[in-house]
């Protein structure tokens, strides 16, 4: 008996005009099922060739929500409307800002139960796997809903091509936005950046940086890693980085494929949120630091002397 | 003003974890805490009504031993509490945002409703939104900074890459919080004592006509997230150490 293919639904996420590197991941999650690319864009056919690529067998351009203060309200019960208009059996997306967002509203509006953040994903089997207890565990959870809505945790699922048609086609959505809430602005201060969920490469720093000044100095090296920085509680306590960039309890869930602890002792709390990178590299004066006992590689030594050294290396 | 603030009662997470079996976990060791993210909501709420009057309630859905919680709650400055017990730590956030709007229907009218932007232990990050749709309120999560004006409610939240947005949307309207709102006060010793005469209101998660057989969500297994042996630390002088963790991330780990 051939194995059943589920009609899965992957919602695009667009970054000047290119498809994101999450969304590839998110794709081949997806793998072995008839893949709908549902694209936020008037017109998608851009990104045929990269779409198809990577296995995609409809690119569906969804009209009307290029505005980047759309309402997710308005979103979510247009990407509704696309479910029933393509019998779609599942739903996937990337687990950052928007997308855990965009995916709550979709699972509310429908009453189905969504799984966040998932690490892997079983569509056929209505399953995937996902962090529990703040990253300590993964538990492997299975739902009975009709539509199986599920968001990856970016970079967790490497992207693998797999060729497929990426025929073309376009959908308008009659849904009407209930008009509850309206996005009045757009702040965008730390504008450029990489975020910081969705960097394949972030460096982190400590209590150890004394300064929000001296986070320049992971500034640097992050660009030219082509990643994003990040933060120990400690350090957004003492106010030397916004919360915005805290890794750990209370704080973001990173998965990068390299992760850098500079001036980080390793609690518990900074370990549950990335735990799950490739490699751990820790960068610490105290040759006993915990973080040490549980990373790939690590340089006893003054990080203001370690850090700019490897930025020239870069 | 009446503000109800939905709060979970969550092991501590510095705490590690014992996996018991397949699929559950020893709690006999664990610390249990307010959930993190709901003491932000806690603090906004109590200095709300500070400000502006009105009463602040409390709901937790879970089992007995949450009550531990809901004193810490209403030592914060909580006028009351509600107590939904169920019999386990379920899972399924669409149970869990009925039985708080069938306990809120039964409280009568809430302005506005607080909760964390999600729980520390199963990390689902979807029940404000779950809440409000069964409500027919707007929701906006991840939020860290709040104002209002009559019944206009203005809220910051984060949207990726650090940027953030400014919402407005009308009360009744349920805000989902995180860190960077406000600092959670610590209870004083009077506040403790004051918060073991306040009122806990129990109800019990049947009667109010939820079914926990209905829930659509099962865990099949839980392990433990595999711990690295140790760091090979690299020898030599910062020249040499960063000339060989670059060729190592390079060559090795092909990570650069």
């Amino acid at each position: 008996m051939a194995q059943t293919v589920n009609r899965t639904g992957v919602l695009i996420e667009i970054e000047n005009h290119q498809v994101k590197e999450t969304s590839l991941g998110v794709l081949t999650a997806a793998a072995g099922q008839e893949i709908y690319a549902l694209v936020p864009l008037d017109d998608a056919s851009g990104l045929k060739e990269k779409l198809a690529e990577y296995g995609v067998d409809h690119i569906v351009s969804i009209k009307g929500v290029e505005d980047d203060k759309i309402s997710p309200d308005l979103l979510a019960r247009i990407l509704v409307t696309a479910v029933k208009e393509y019998g779609l059996d599942a739903l996937l997306g990337t687990a950052g800002a928007a997308g855990k967002d965009l995916f709550a509203r979709i699972g509310a509006i429908l009453d189905e139960p969504l799984l966040s953040d998932c690490v892997q994903v079983d569509i056929p089997g209505k399953k995937a796997v996902k962090s529990h207890f703040s990253g300590k565990t993964f538990a492997t959870l299975r739902v009975t809903g009709i539509l199986f809505l599920c968001t990856v945790r970016p970079n967790a699922i490497e992207a693998v091509t797999a060729p497929a048609e990426g025929q073309l086609m376009t959908f308008e959505s009659d849904a009407q936005d209930p008009g509850w809430m309206k996005i009045v602005e757009l702040k965008k201060e730390s504008g450029g950046k990489r975020d910081l969920i969705e960097a394949p490469i972030v460096i982190s720093g400590g209590r150890a940086l004394k300064t929000a000044r001296n986070f320049e100095m992971l500034d640097a090296c992050a660009d030219k890693l082509g990643g994003a920085v990040g933060a120990s509680r400690a350090a957004v306590d003492a106010g030397y980085a916004p919360h915005t960039i805290q890794v750990g309890q209370t704080g973001k869930t990173v998965s990068p494929r390299l992760y850098i602890a500079c001036g980080i002792s390793g609690a518990v709390q900074h370990f549950a949120g990335m735990k799950t990178s490739k490699v751990i590299v820790a960068i610490n004066e105290d040759k006993d630091a915990p973080i040490f006992s549980k990373c790939d590689y690590g340089i006893v030594g003054n990080i203001f002397d370690v850090v700019p050294a490897l930025t020239q290396k870069l | 003003m009446k503000i109800f603030v939905c709060v979970k009662h969550v092991p501590d997470t510095a705490n590690n974890i014992t996996v018991a079996g397949e699929d559950a976990y020893d709690d006999s060791d664990v610390k249990f805490i307010i959930n993190p993210y709901d003491e932000y909501a806690l603090e906004e709420a109590v200095s709300i009504v500070e400000e502006k009057g009105g009463e602040v309630v409390v709901i937790v859905v879970g089992k007995d031993a949450a009550s531990t919680t809901i004193r810490s709650a209403l030592a914060m400055g909580v006028d009351r509490a509600i107590h939904i017990k169920t019999d386990s730590q379920f899972l399924d956030s669409s149970l869990t945002a009925k039985a708080l709007k069938a306990a809120m229907d039964e409280d009568g009218f809430g302005d506005l409703i607080f909760t964390g932007k999600g729980s520390v232990d199963t990390e689902g990050f979807q029940t404000p939104y779950r809440l409000a749709h069964a409500l027919g309120v707007p929701v906006v999560n991840d939020v860290s900074d709040v104002s209002l004006e009559d019944d206009r409610v203005r809220v910051t939240s984060e949207i990726g890459c650090g940027a953030k947005q400014v919402v407005e949307m009308n009360s009744p309207c349920v805000i989902g919080v995180t860190k960077g709102l406000n600092e959670p006060r610590y209870p004083k010793v009077m506040q403790v004592m004051k918060a073991k005469k306040k009122e806990i209101k129990e109800i019990v998660l049947s009667d109010l006509g939820i079914d926990v057989d209905e829930g659509k969500i099962f865990m099949e297994k839980l392990v433990l997230v595999p711990e690295r042996s140790g760091a090979k630390l690299l020898e030599g002088s910062v020249d040499d150490q960063v000339t060989e963790l670059v060729r190592v991330l390079k060559e090795d780990e092909k990570v650069l």
